[in-house]
């Protein structure tokens, strides 16, 4: 049975996750740029093009949270305790990620400091973020229902090496989302950010791509087997045909292609991990049906999401809407 | 430091420290939300500059305080996995989905209509702004109607079954939403921050009259607040000695624990136990000051009705009194102040002197933080009050923790008592600072010209109005 409820979960969390790290991932990757960016004035206009929307984007990560202990409780119960100091350093990165916005314009001589927790929480949120992912793909140790392995097990070069591809690739995103939403001088300066970022993050993802298939015999068969090596070869062309959308959207300065680009090429990885995992909601036992909440759990929570989540959508996108084109200095939002 | 603690006692503790953090921020951002959609309402209706000042000038402190509930909030989301695995794992499929009913129907809607509340009036125009701000206000009451429906199916438990893995599998959805103490619950909730958003506004608005007595914004804060006070606290506590009886019916230990009684009264006539020193240990009340009878009258509403003590229960099964007895009294004492103040408010405003009696305007003041007070001695009350449970009768504290280490939950707990004392601690100076700045009675003085009598502007006296987004 292959369209059981627990595969239509499995999809909608992923949708959910997919989601979280495509939107707060140019939030974060704004927070990521911070230093770099000229002065306090341009800082805030990057800070400002981001203001009205962080908070609903930031919502997707308690969805994923919320949603995985909804319908996944044994994935959720296994999966935190091992990524436990992961999870409250990221908690602890969004909190002063969080209260940047409104405390920088409440306080003139504490700004620095809140500009400062800005740049750190979110470089911290995303580490955390890029670690759990790496820890997540080379597995977790599971006996009965819980959690065996130690307090250290998601520290190892490969969770270092996703961590720095994403550390990259949430900063492509804010530089390519700064080029949609600014103009004259600091859109200049995103344009020579995203060159460079876009080069080092292909690097990284051709490292994390090259590493995975050895972590698992089961990612091996998955990539490079007979006959699933060949619909997995998708993946890799895809992406190549994304990586040059982006190149040729920096190339020739347009203001929206290399943004969404640079989201197709989150989503093919995206997928790509998809492709290793299944069917493993934890890799690397943990199936997804096993995981699964009970079907009345499932079930209840489903008629929600049907209908909700099309208009959470909606109304997402009709505040990009709203709150569309180019920021200016005077639209101060505070 | 805490070498001689479990890990158990580190995450209760930790629990306990991130959701009262957390319930501070919600608990005024429920009714601010609620009170900026009728500012707002009161500014399009009447076209009072008043009230668009009045509304931008909450707004702002919403905008913070908001800010801290969201990032407080994403922390509990993920504490319940992090050190409250096994829990997770067995309540998961009946407490989970209700929480995620919760963020789809309530923190997406709060987050996506906030933006265009705080910043978009010019952009989207007056109605749809009006529609965008009433959304955030509905979105915060969707919140607190899922989240106390979990919390209320924790206390009395209804609507499921247990299968072979021990998790609890839920059979009866509506009996699950409405189990027997949630309605009660969730008034006295909701209620609640409406009270703790009152005397807030109305402590505010009573600092600016003390200091400049002229002040229309404050005069109209304070008098909307006294009015709250004075109709919304006696249903409250109407609300809390139903929500009693319902505690009484379902969890007659934590009853008992509450009132200090270690023995049973098999024919009624239970006194009251004003003051005394709960000793748990010895399980006996030391210096009682006691009322004959009136613990009856309270608790039954009738004198001759058994009541049971804590000694009715194994001892394994109590709760602790010596901290709830105490959180109890100080929460129902708040109850009580808050009615009096809202009397007193209503006698001067009766005699005409609401806004110039200094005296009534510094009680205010000292009322102002009180909300907070009972809200956080309410749930203390209400939760420790269900130990030794998670989910009361069927699962145990001790047998809900995840398998952490006690370094592990140790060094998190510091991270987050250093982190939240920091950033809250100024987060709070910030909001405390908003409030100390007077609140503008019109739009723009020099623009508009000389004073007006009535209050009533028409559109066109102030078209240059820059009515929101404006620099502040």
């Amino acid at each position: 049975m292959v369209f059981d409820l627990s595969f239509i979960w499995a999809g909608l969390i992923a949708f959910g996750v997919l989601a979280y790290v495509l939107l707060d991932g140019f939030d974060l990757g704004i927070g990521i740029l911070f230093p770099f960016l000229k002065d306090r004035q341009e800082r805030h206009l990057a800070m400002n093009t981001i203001a009205p929307v962080w908070d609903g984007n930031e919502t997707w990560l308690v969805l994923g949270g919320g949603g995985l202990f909804a319908v996944f409780p044994l994935a959720y119960a296994i999966v935190m305790p091992a990524l436990y100091p992961l999870i409250i350093a990221m908690l602890l990165g969004l909190v002063f990620r969080g209260v940047a916005f409104e405390f920088v314009h409440r306080t003139a001589r504490m700004q620095g400091f809140w500009e400062i927790g800005f740049w750190g929480g979110s470089l911290v949120a995303t580490l955390a973020q890029g670690m759990a992912l790496g820890a997540l793909v080379q597995g977790i140790t599971v006996e009965g229902r819980a959690y065996a392995g130690g307090n250290w097990d998601w520290f190892t070069p490969f969770s270092v090496l996703t961590a720095l591809a994403l550390l990259v690739g949430y900063a492509l995103l804010g530089a390519t989302w700064l080029i949609l939403k600014t103009e004259g001088e600091t859109l200049q300066r995103a344009q020579r950010f995203a060159r460079p970022l876009a080069l080092a993050f292909l690097v990284a993802i051709a490292a994390v791509s090259l590493a995975t298939p050895f972590l698992h015999p089961q990612y091996l068969e998955r990539w490079f087997g007979w006959p699933s090596g060949l619909y997995s070869a998708i993946v890799p062309v895809l992406l190549a045909l994304a990586v040059w959308q982006l190149w040729s959207g920096l190339f020739h300065g347009h203001p929206m292609r290399p943004f969404l680009a640079t989201v197709a090429i989150f989503v093919i990885s995206f997928a790509g991990l998809g492709v290793s995992f299944y069917p493993n909601l934890v890799p690397p036992s943990l199936t997804i049906v096993e995981a699964a909440a009970p079907d009345a759990s499932l079930k209840f929570l489903l008629v929600g999401a049907v209908v909700l989540i099309p208009v959470i959508l909606a109304y997402t996108a009709f505040s990009y809407w709203v709150f569309r084109g180019k920021v200016k200095h005077s639209d101060g939002y505070h | 430091m805490f070498n001689d603690f479990a890990a158990i006692d580190l995450a209760r503790f930790q629990f306990a420290f991130t959701v009262s953090a957390h319930i501070i921020f919600p608990a005024f951002t429920i009714g601010l939300a609620s009170f900026l959609a009728v500012l707002n309402a009161l500014w399009l209706w009447w076209r009072d500059d008043v009230y668009l000042r009045l509304f931008d000038y909450w707004k702002t402190i919403f905008a913070v305080t908001f800010g801290m509930g969201v990032v407080s909030g994403i922390v509990m989301s993920y504490q319940f996995g992090t050190n409250w695995s096994v829990f997770s794992d067995r309540a998961g499929p009946v407490i989970g989905p209700l929480m995620g009913y919760e963020v789809l129907s309530a923190f997406f809607l709060e987050a996506g209509f906030l933006g265009i509340m705080l910043f978009g009036r010019q952009r989207v125009g007056e109605k749809l702004h009006m529609a965008a701000t009433a959304i955030v206000a509905v979105g915060t009451l969707f919140s607190a109607f899922w989240i106390l429906s979990a919390n209320s199916w924790m206390q009395t438990p209804a609507g499921y079954g247990i299968n072979e893995l021990g998790q609890f599998v839920p059979e009866n959805w509506w009996a699950i939403i409405f189990n027997p103490s949630f309605p009660y619950r969730l008034v006295h909730m909701v209620l609640a921050a409406y009270l703790t958003t009152a005397f807030v506004v109305g402590a505010v608005g009573a600092w600016h009259l003390l200091r400049t007595p002229e002040s229309r914004g404050a005069a109209i804060m304070f008098s909307m607040a006294m009015w709250m006070a004075l109709i919304v606290t006696p249903i409250q506590i109407f609300a809390g000695d139903a929500h009693g009886l319902n505690t009484l019916a379902h969890q007659p230990a934590k009853i008992a624990a509450i009132e200090g009684h270690y023995e049973s009264y098999p024919e009624g006539r239970v006194p009251l136990i004003l003051f005394g020193l709960p000793d748990d240990d010895a399980g006996e009340m030391r210096y009682a000051v006691e009322i004959p009878l009136l613990g009856s009258l309270i608790l039954t509403h009738d004198l001759n009705t058994p009541m049971q003590g804590l000694d009715a229960f194994p001892e394994d099964e109590r709760p602790k009194s010596a901290l709830i007895f105490w959180t109890f009294r100080i929460m129902v004492a708040v109850g009580f102040a808050m009615l009096g103040l809202g009397l007193w408010a209503a006698f001067a405003r009766w005699r005409g002197h609401l806004t110039t009696s200094p005296w009534l305007h510094r009680a205010a003041v000292l009322m102002g933080p009180t909300g907070f007070l009972a809200v956080l001695c309410g749930w203390i009350t209400t939760e420790v009050g269900r130990q030794p449970y998670t989910v009361y009768g069927l699962l145990r504290t001790t047998d809900s923790v995840a398998p952490l280490q006690a370094e592990a939950v140790a060094t998190s707990l510091i991270a987050f008592i250093i982190v939240y004392f920091f950033v809250f601690g100024f987060g709070t100076l910030y909001v405390l600072r908003l409030m100390s700045k007077r609140p503008k009675d019109r739009v723009d003085i020099e623009e508009i010209g000389p004073t007006r009598s009535s209050g009533i502007t028409p559109v066109a006296a102030s078209p240059s109005a820059p009515h929101t987004t404006a620099k502040e």
